[in-house]
């Protein structure tokens, strides 16, 4: 991985010093080697904290709404499944295409750092990568862990090493193919009773505190004004003060997304509170596969979704239960 | 379970039926003119389209208090813009679906097409709606406990 | 001093529980949050940071003020103060395993809502609970409470606990304290001073060896307020802000709120609620807002912490070092990388 992270910087360098572009989008390193942030480097000296590492999870495309209307070119890194929130918001207009240049990088799956403290390994200081294995350094001890066991939930159902987009790419090590299992929860809950996915999802939402980290993260949250910061609405809430309002915050944002989801997982990953977000929005996409055909949101950038086409013999609603035309 | 049936025959459901202009609310019309009864309990609220109705309406009208939603538009194929009711079909089969899915029972939203002509469906349709609920009881699952303070 | 065997523990939160509440921290859905002890709860003291800080229990999330009744042309206003007043004297409760740093954020509250004008749904939860903390002797990397003068070794509060594998050992410290030792005397044997003091110097030997523990925060100063405020790099800390409320709400000392109103069927009931200065609508007026960039909001709040909070309170800072954000934040940023940024570490 770090001849990759080093190819990437001096990419990086090449194009702020030819002036090919004015920022390049990557991560920036952290208090430690599990916490690099996403971060915006405009000149040479400021890529001395360039890094990528199995830390880098954070999907970037989110940034170039705002970075692609400034002046100049942007570069960004996009990981195989960043590439779709990307093309997904090119398709919507909210980016501008022309002012960017992707560089499409190599993933071998990122960790999570929870996943590896819910081992047990506690004040964790140091991690190293190698292959398959992670070392944990901390002031308790050392640990060996196996990296399938700490992957980010959503690297756990990987939708593959495809770059969906590029205009170059720095892959030097053949990627993991795709598992194919990001339905099989979602399977599960639907073989459920309706009380019981009552009593699964009361539980889960009840914790939500309402950051909006979910919405705030998510690439097809880019509306400029929610609904829910927006008083005129009728819905405009802060705080989940009843349980209703767990349930419609999420029932909403999750309609709001459905055919535009491009599964990045980016809202399992940031919440605090570890709903599993995800399987609101899988529910939908397994939904529209199974009524409407396969469907990828962010495989083009153009055309049009699920939901804004139809067909004459498309099921009717009340025979569409379990997401499959009867 | 004498008791349970006693006290399942004295709830009233609240219903919210939203109806397209064009269609249903004009077949509701027709219900009335030709003296066909429909339960007093269903609240029509007239929309230009079927298509008009956000999810957010079908949340909100839980919210206040309904006990089921039904949507009402015209047949496909007949939509007086053409397409809405299409869109319509898509978005409610997913919403609907999406509800079941997070255990808010299944009997409780419903969609029909309902055209101008067709009194005598408007009628059938809601009286076998407010009895589905009737049934099914009180919504308990999607409801706000504060809008019911004092009751 | 008294102790407890580990086992029996149980039988310590049932006997308090009889009388009083009892929260403390317990898994639910995954996650450990403070929440009502019963028998069979997934209890989790060796948790450091609850998600939610114990603030909630004083300060909740969402808390109605009071309720507006129409009939007629009568307004009716119902203070739901009483029913709470009568409630809390009912049955005073009790907040079990409060960490160092999180009771060190309760005073940091207590500064804010029990000063004048006192704020009453706040003081009578806060008078009805009695707090019974627990030593740390496990702290991780984001912990850097010492750098605030905490002592994670011996918390303060009503009562102090320290656990280890055998026992948990108990000192009141307060009138509070005794009273509610009084209650559970009986299940207590005396001793333990001797294995306090090695935990003591052993989580010490810890505390000193944390990454964090070398932050400098002199120059977080009131007379430093413009030079802090005016500093070109807030610009680049704060570029990867998504502006989600997840540091706000997870902060044992974050204390801002907003007052709504919500129509019910028979009047209105005007609440509160958690607001957080990462929001785009936060101290929304009439002419729009005061922030206006997100840059603007993350220097509120770190500006709020460590310069404009002490400024008012005799230097005492409002950050505990408990280390949530540090945890939380969805894209790291944090308020230790501020104080690196603007501050310095003692060692550089």
């Amino acid at each position: 991985m770090k001849d990759v992270e080093l190819k990437m910087l001096e990419r990086a360098k090449q194009l702020l010093e030819s002036g090919e572009v004015a920022r390049v989008i990557g991560w920036k390193k952290g208090e430690f080697y599990f916490d690099p942030a996403p971060a915006s480097f405009e000149t040479v000296e400021e890529l001395g904290d360039f890094v990528y590492n199995g830390f880098c999870g954070a999907n970037l495309s989110k940034y170039l709404i705002q970075a692609s209307k400034k002046e100049g070119k942007t570069a960004i890194f996009l990981k195989p499944c960043d590439s779709y929130s990307f093309n997904q918001l090119v398709k919507e207009h909210r980016i501008v295409r022309e002012n960017i240049h992707v560089i499409a990088i190599e993933c071998q799956g990122k960790l999570d750092i929870e996943k590896i403290k819910a081992q047990g390994i506690s004040a964790v200081t140091e991690v190293e990568e190698e292959g398959e294995s992670v070392t944990v350094s901390s002031l308790y001890g050392e640990t060996k862990l196996n990296k399938a066991e700490i992957l980010l939930g959503k690297c756990a159902s990987c939708k593959g090493k495809t770059h969906q987009v590029k205009d170059e790419e720095i892959i030097l090590h053949e990627m993991p193919a795709p598992i194919n299992n990001r339905f099989d929860e979602v399977a599960k809950l639907e073989a459920m009773t309706e009380d019981e996915r009552f009593a699964f999802w009361r539980e889960q939402l009840q914790k939500c505190i309402r950051c909006n980290a979910c919405r705030n993260v998510c690439p097809a949250c880019s509306c400029v004004k929610c609904v829910f910061d927006n008083p005129a609405s009728g819905i405009e809430a802060k705080a989940n003060d009843d349980k209703f309002e767990e349930q419609l915050f999420h029932i909403i944002r999750a309609f709001h997304v459905a055919g535009r989801c491009t599964d990045c997982g980016e809202c399992s990953r940031v919440c605090p509170q570890n709903i599993p977000l995800h399987l609101l929005n899988r529910k939908f996409i397994k939904d529209i596969d199974g009524l409407y055909g396969e469907f990828q949101a962010g495989e083009t950038d153009n055309g049009k979704t699920p939901l804004t086409s139809y067909t004459e013999s498309d099921v009717e609603p009340n025979n569409a239960l379990g997401g499959e035309a009867k | 379970m004498q008791e349970v049936t006693t006290k399942k025959k004295e709830f009233t459901p609240n219903i919210v039926a939203f109806c397209c202009n064009w269609c249903s609310y004009a077949g509701a019309d027709l219900a009335g003119s030709s003296r066909l009864s429909y339960p007093a309990n269903v609240k029509i609220i007239r929309v230009p389209c079927s298509c008009r109705v956000n999810p957010t309406f079908v949340l909100k009208a839980f919210q206040q208090g309904a006990d089921g939603v039904i949507l009402c538009g015209c047949h496909p194929g007949d939509c007086h813009y053409v397409t809405g009711n299409y869109y319509t079909r898509r978005r409610m089969a997913l919403l609907f679906n999406f509800l079941n899915y997070m255990g808010i029972e299944k009997e409780r939203t419903r969609v029909e097409w309902v055209s101008a002509a067709e009194g005598q469906r408007f009628s059938a349709v809601m009286n076998d709606f407010v009895k589905t609920i009737t049934e099914l009881g009180e919504n308990k699952r999607l409801t706000d406990l504060r809008v019911k303070e004092g009751e | 001093m008294l102790k407890i065997a580990k086992e029996r523990l149980n039988e310590l939160y049932a006997k308090i529980n009889e009388t009083m509440g009892l929260f403390m921290p317990i898994k639910k859905a995954g996650e450990v949050n403070y929440h009502v002890w019963g028998e069979g709860k997934e209890v989790s003291l060796e948790t450091l940071k609850t998600v939610k800080s114990p603030k909630n229990m004083f300060f909740p999330q969402t808390e109605n003020m009071m309720k507006f009744k129409t009939e007629g042309k009568n307004i009716e206003i119902v203070d739901v103060r009483e029913k709470l007043a009568a409630a809390a004297e009912d049955k005073p409760f009790v907040m079990f395993g409060v960490k160092a740093c999180d009771y060190k954020a309760i005073e940091v509250l207590d500064k804010v809502f029990l000063a004048e004008p006192v704020d009453t749904y706040y003081q009578i939860r806060r008078n009805a609970a009695t707090i019974v903390t627990l030593a740390c002797s496990k702290p991780e990397e984001s912990c850097f409470c010492s750098v605030f003068g905490i002592d994670a070794t011996a918390p303060q509060g009503d009562v102090t606990t320290w656990l280890d594998e055998n026992y948990l050992y108990w000192q009141a410290n307060t009138e509070k304290g005794e009273n509610l030792t009084k209650l559970v005397e009986t299940l207590f044997e005396k001793g333990g001073e001797a294995e306090v003091e090695t935990q003591k110097a052993n989580t010490q030997a810890i505390l000193e060896k944390l990454p964090f523990a070398n932050l400098d925060l002199s120059r977080f100063k009131p007379e430093n307020l413009n030079e802090l405020f005016d500093d070109t790099r807030w610009e680049e800390m704060s570029e990867a802000c998504l502006g989600c409320g997840t540091c706000t709400f997870v902060c044992p000392t974050c204390q801002c709120f907003d007052i709504r109103d919500f129509k019910t069927n028979e009047g209105v009931i005007r609440y509160r609620c958690w607001d957080s200065c990462m929001y785009s609508d936060f101290t929304l007026m009439a002419h729009g807002n005061s922030h206006t960039t997100q840059m603007q909001r993350f220097r509120q709040r770190f500006m709020h912490k460590l310069v404009y909070y002490p400024s008012q309170n005799d230097g005492l800072y409002s950050c505990v070092g408990c280390g949530r954000c540090v945890n939380k934040c969805p894209q790291r940023l944090n308020i230790v990388k501020v104080i690196k940024t603007l501050g310095g570490n003692k060692n550089d």
